[in-house]
């Protein structure tokens, strides 16, 4: 276990430093120069220009300017933001539990639908459920989901008036960041009708970002499901007369759910990459959107500082979902 | 001597396999019903992107001012001048939507082209070259997939300036890391085998051996490859127009025709619905295709 866990930390490291080498580089190939972008229309004199060269470190070579960018980014200081002047750090972890919320929401509601999905349509192998179910799965994979949340928008928030367009919670109520989970902070302020507004604001946001996820749940449990059925002790459970319903859910989806629970912990990259453009159309105050302004506003601190971030972020989960798989399964660790 | 023998047999034998394995192929692809329809529906998608301006009623960006955001002819004060209505600046849903069909069109042929060459010839390298190499190409192959690729492709065009040629090139970079993957998988595997052996034994140089001898049992998993990426392309294409990163306005990108739209959702349900409906309807249709394909070239693959 030992090895397998040096192992995969040695890839680990070069592409953390790969990855810390391209947002390093990114403020440095854009065109024109980032200081007089950041001065913004007002221009800047001279002085200030020379100034802000030394602060920025524009002076030094640029090996030297790598590593103090790389020690920096090793105690958390990612630059601060052009606009706010706040530290790119503290805007990322301030905004991160709303992306962090959403994701999971959106993570329950496509398991939750998309392993039973999958497990029917398996055990209907080519009747009219694995053939509804599946052709619903191949939509939900091939949708645009900046177009889905606009027709759920028309439909839910135009014609019927059920949910909210934007936003985490209605402006009527206020009330401290706890947790930054807005589904808890509004329990825990104790007022009427919080909790309620926050759910409210989260149906649409959830289903959007869910779509994606599900269908790929469904058709990888669907798969798995099938190719365990074939399996031998899966007809021992037959002869021996046990309940179909056991053998499906007990037998048969535990040995398929190992493959189900790789593409569940590397659809993370997904959900990220989903949330901006969910984030963007709900605005969703979450770091989708942030990008997303960020870049609009030339605002390359905070871009190349989230870039690095959810970079990592998706690396560490993937290397989690690695040793994990390769905890439960010895025939993986003993392959590496 | 052994060219010799190869030149004389050759051109006989690929008589009679070529016909053969192209109807294997049809049998497996066509017993997919999904898969026909889908081929079908991209074949008519191809026809618009070749013939769309020929076809389309009017001139995609002509303004007629006094039909603005007129609905579709089924509906109230719709007609058959523009039978699936008109936007906000009195432009004809059709014909933009017919014109659409080029620029996703063409998204997909050059993001999978530039994508899958630079890919493959990567790949052959990193599965022929000596370890080091092969490791060092391959993490960066990893840092580039460690970045969510929609956000990757967003930020190099944020470098690179908003436009649909950028976007497209933001994308090829994004989608390569797979074939290079996928390539170097399959030259190993291949790499063992027999005949490659005996190719080597025979005298073959590296790069016959790369092209000539291995390349071509490397193709099935890549040709799937392509068809899906030729359509997650086409989605982020117009994502990225949606974000208003990708083709910029007056250009009927079904993308950007949504991003334009927006602020008409609630007034006016058909300039939001149909560039929606297109992307899916196209995407779909190439997704089908590609279950298809994997099923009737890639028997390994095969979902059961």
């Amino acid at each position: 276990m030992l090895r397998f866990l040096l192992s995969k930390l040695a890839t680990f490291v070069p592409t953390f430093i790969g990855v810390t080498l391209i947002s390093f580089m990114f403020i440095r190939v854009l065109p024109g120069d980032p200081i007089i972008v950041m001065a913004g229309e007002r221009g800047m004199t001279e002085e200030r220009y020379q100034e802000m060269v030394v602060k920025l470190g524009f002076d030094k070579p640029v090996i030297e300017q790598y590593w103090s960018y790389l020690t920096g980014v090793l105690q958390g200081d990612l630059g601060e933001s052009f606009i706010t002047k706040k530290p790119v750090w503290d805007e990322f972890f301030a905004l991160f539990p709303a992306t962090l919320e959403l994701s999971i929401c959106a993570m329950i509601f496509a398991i939750v639908l998309g392993l039973p999905a999958g497990v029917i349509a398996a055990v209907n192998r080519g009747k009219f459920f694995d053939r509804a179910l599946m052709s619903s799965a191949l939509i939900g994979y091939s949708m645009p989901i900046f177009w889905w949340a606009l027709l759920l928008i028309i439909v839910f928030s135009g014609n019927l008036g059920w949910t909210p367009v934007s936003g985490r919670i209605s402006l009527m109520f206020f009330f401290d960041d706890v947790t930054g989970f807005m589904l808890i902070d509004s329990l825990l302020s104790g007022q009427k009708g919080a909790f309620a507004s926050a759910v409210h604001h989260l149906v649409l946001p959830t289903i959007v970002l869910g779509t994606i996820p599900l269908a790929v749940i469904a058709r990888q449990t669907r798969s798995a499901m099938l190719e365990v059925l074939g399996e031998d002790y899966i007809r021992t459970a037959r002869a021996k007369g046990l309940a179909p319903a056991r053998i499906n859910g007990l037998h048969a989806l535990r040995n398929a759910l190992i493959p189900v629970v790789t593409v569940i912990g590397l659809s993370v990259g997904t959900l990220l990459a989903g949330a901006i453009l969910t984030e963007t159309i709900f605005s969703w105050p979450g770091i989708g959107k942030w990008m997303v302004d960020s870049i609009f506003r030339r605002d390359y601190p905070v871009v190349q500082g989230g870039l690095l971030m959810i970079a990592v972020i998706v690396m560490i989960v993937n290397l989690t979902v690695d040793l994990l798989y390769g905890a439960i399964n010895p025939k993986i660790r003993r392959r590496s | 001597m052994t060219d010799q023998v190869a030149n004389t047999t050759e051109p006989a034998e690929v008589k009679e396999i070529r016909p053969s394995a192209l109807r294997e192929f049809w049998y497996y692809f066509s017993e997919n019903r999904g898969a026909v329809i889908g081929m079908w529906v991209f074949l008519g998608f191809a026809f618009l992107a070749v013939f769309g301006p020929l076809i389309a009623p009017y001139d995609p960006t002509e303004q007629f001012r006094d039909h603005i955001l007129q609905p579709p002819f089924w509906q109230e004060g719709g007609s058959w001048a523009f039978p699936l209505g008109t936007d906000p600046l009195g432009r004809d849903m059709l014909s933009r939507l017919i014109n659409g069909a080029r620029y996703s069109f063409f998204v997909g042929i050059v993001v999978v082209s530039v994508a899958a060459s630079g890919g493959i010839i990567i790949g052959l390298l990193s599965g022929f070259a000596p370890k080091i190499i092969d490791t060092i190409i391959m993490r960066v192959m990893d840092i580039i997939l460690a970045f969510p690729s929609l956000l990757l492709a967003l930020v190099l065009v944020a470098i690179l300036g908003p436009s649909l040629t950028n976007a497209m090139i933001a994308i090829a970079i994004v989608f390569q890391p797979h074939y290079v993957r996928l390539t170097r998988a399959s030259v190993l595997a291949e790499r063992q085998k027999d005949y490659v052996t005996s190719a080597r034994v025979a005298g073959a140089g590296k790069s016959r051996l790369m092209f000539i001898t291995v390349l071509p049992n490397c193709l099935a998993p890549i040709i799937v490859q392509g068809a899906l990426s030729f359509s997650t392309a086409i989605l982020d294409a117009a994502a990225l127009g949606f974000l208003g990163m990708g083709a910029q306005p007056p250009t009927p990108e079904w993308g950007t025709m949504l991003a334009e739209a927006r602020e008409f959702i609630l007034r006016a349900w058909w300039v939001v619905t149909f560039p929606g409906l297109a992307i899916l309807v196209t995407v779909l249709a190439i997704n089908l295709m590609g279950d298809g394909l994997r099923d009737a070239l890639d028997p390994k693959l095969k979902r059961s």
